[in-house]
């Protein structure tokens, strides 16, 4: 009894924090923007800030199933849902700031910064199967497409590697994208079947020698 | 009392040391908080204007074409200066303590009458506003009311050789002033250089100031060159050396990505950089893009300096 109090508590903590982690940089734009503090090149700052905040969600997103299969602590399911639909918001603002507010959706031109831009390409890549992944997210879609749900929602992998493409092919130096290219890597190596239950069986080890 | 044998009383210099780290480690941290309240304010406007019939900020007035001039603030607070970092938004925090005096600008090569010019010298040649506008390689531009004197004026200064064909400018190199020079990545110091028809082109300006006060360190100071038809970089900054040379010079950007930022490097929207259109641009402080001119909207004054101007070969 005492632990599920425990275990509930421990949930409405994570759930604080992860709304936290996924509304702070929002908070920051709408607060410059409402006291007028860019001075420099807002559309530029909002395209780069938005833009990272929805990578910084995407990878916490990810690192959810790993820490669930290892703890087995269930709230951390919710929470990957949750955050990966605050980086589909990131990534919303992301392309209506460079679409809308830098080139007037005029298509002409977009064209052009699309086809000359390979980083861009990938963003157009990544966007509409994130766009997919919102849509179905709904208990709703999950039950309507039974077994395909699980198949469909992986591809937030797919995602999350173009994503830090996107990244990388945008710097002027790529190495600044090393540390997430490295993160994303690792938690996809977490994935593989045989990796996690290594893993798994390792951390009861662990678990059950430090309690004892 | 326990006697405290001699060896296991701290040396005092390593007493003192310790001392020392906590002071350094207590400043550090201060300076730290402090950084982080100032957080990305701008640098201020310098308070006067130092140079006369200068437009005062903020003004109204318009390039030739009629575009609004970028505000002062802006142009204090963005820039391309990778001697101090490569992140635009941080230049004028990191350049604040640049020492621009005492500067000497040493003018040789093939030339009849090397001279050494003190800044206050370059001053002394007659200045003008000139306002142009900026086109960066990486689709920004701003429209920037300079203040300077024609290259070419100081060039007749020093009497070019029948010999000289290209002039070859050289930034300062000082790592300590300049921590991005420490950076191994680049082949410092910044050189740039131009063809000697194009540097005696009566729109290639070496500029000491910009709306109405001397160059800030950010910018440029104290004098740097500005060539408003090519892109941004071949506008070096901080000149100390102009050298009239023989063959075409190699650019720091030569040597490290002749692809992409080549010697011409004329403004042209038709000619696409390697990884993005050069179509459009976006001046900083506005929201929407605009179209890019070619030759940045110069071509009637310096086309001319281009036979066969289609070919590509003048766009990279």
């Amino acid at each position: 009894m005492r632990q599920k109090r425990e275990a509930n508590k421990l949930a409405d903590w994570l759930y604080i924090v992860v709304l936290g982690l996924a509304l702070w940089p929002l908070a920051r734009v709408l607060w410059d923007l409402a006291w007028g503090r860019f001075l420099v090149d807002p559309v530029q700052e909002i395209i780069t800030r938005t833009g990272r905040a929805a990578l910084n969600l995407l990878l916490l997103s990810l690192a959810c199933t790993p820490l669930y299969t290892l703890t087995g602590f269930a709230p951390l399911q919710r929470a990957r849902r949750t955050l990966g639909l605050y980086a589909f918001l990131y990534v919303v603002v992301h392309f209506l700031t460079f679409a809308g507010w830098d080139y007037g959706f005029d298509l002409r031109l977009l064209w052009q910064a699309i086809v000359y831009q390979r980083f861009v390409i990938v963003g157009f890549l990544a966007g509409p199967i994130l766009l997919a992944l919102a849509i179905t997210s709904t208990r709703g879609w999950q039950r309507r497409l039974g077994t395909w749900w699980k198949r469909l929602q992986r591809l937030v992998y797919l995602v999350n590697v173009l994503a830090v493409l996107h990244f990388a092919w945008l710097l002027k130096e790529s190495r600044a994208a090393l540390p997430y290219a490295v993160i994303v890597a690792v938690l996809l190596v977490l994935r593989v079947p045989f990796v996690a239950r290594a893993m798994k069986t390792m951390w009861r080890h662990f678990v059950r020698k430090s309690t004892s | 009392m326990v006697p405290i044998k001699s060896a296991e009383i701290t040396p005092e210099h390593i007493y003192l040391s310790r001392r020392k780290f906590l002071q350094a480690a207590g400043l550090l941290a201060a300076n730290a908080a402090l950084l982080a309240a100032c957080g990305r304010r701008p640098v201020p406007l310098p308070t006067s204007a130092t140079r006369p019939n200068a437009i005062s900020p903020p003004g109204n007035e318009t390039d030739k074409l009629g575009n609004p001039l970028t505000p002062f603030e802006t142009v204090l607070n963005y820039a391309n200066y990778y001697e101090f970092t490569l992140n635009p938004n941080n230049v004028a925090r990191l350049s604040q303590d640049f020492s621009t005096s005492p500067w000497q600008v040493a003018v040789g090569g093939l030339v009849n009458q090397p001279k050494t010019f003190d800044i206050d010298d370059l001053r002394k040649f007659e200045q003008e506003e000139r306002i142009y506008r900026m086109r960066c390689v990486e689709a920004w531009a701003m429209v920037i009311p300079w203040f300077g004197f024609p290259l070419s004026k100081l060039l007749k200064e020093v009497e070019p050789l029948s010999t000289a064909k290209y002039v070859r400018f050289e930034t300062l190199y000082d790592p300590d002033q300049m921590p991005g020079q420490k950076e191994q990545s680049f082949p410092w110091p910044y050189v740039e250089g131009l063809r000697l028809d194009e540097a005696m082109h009566d729109l290639t300006l070496l500029a000491t100031g910009l709306y109405g006060t001397d160059l800030q360190p950010q910018n440029g100071a104290p004098v740097r060159l500005v060539v408003p038809w090519k892109y941004g970089f071949k506008s070096i900054k901080s000149i100390v050396k102009i050298d009239l040379v023989e063959e075409m010079p190699q650019s720091l950007w030569m040597a490290t990505n002749p692809r992409e930022y080549g010697f011409w490097a004329n403004v042209n929207p038709e000619v696409p950089h390697p990884r993005w259109s050069q179509a459009t641009e976006r001046r900083i402080g506005e929201s929407g893009r605009r179209e890019t001119l070619f030759l940045n909207g110069y071509a009637d004054e310096v086309a001319g300096l281009y036979p066969g101007l289609d070919s590509r070969e003048w766009y990279y």
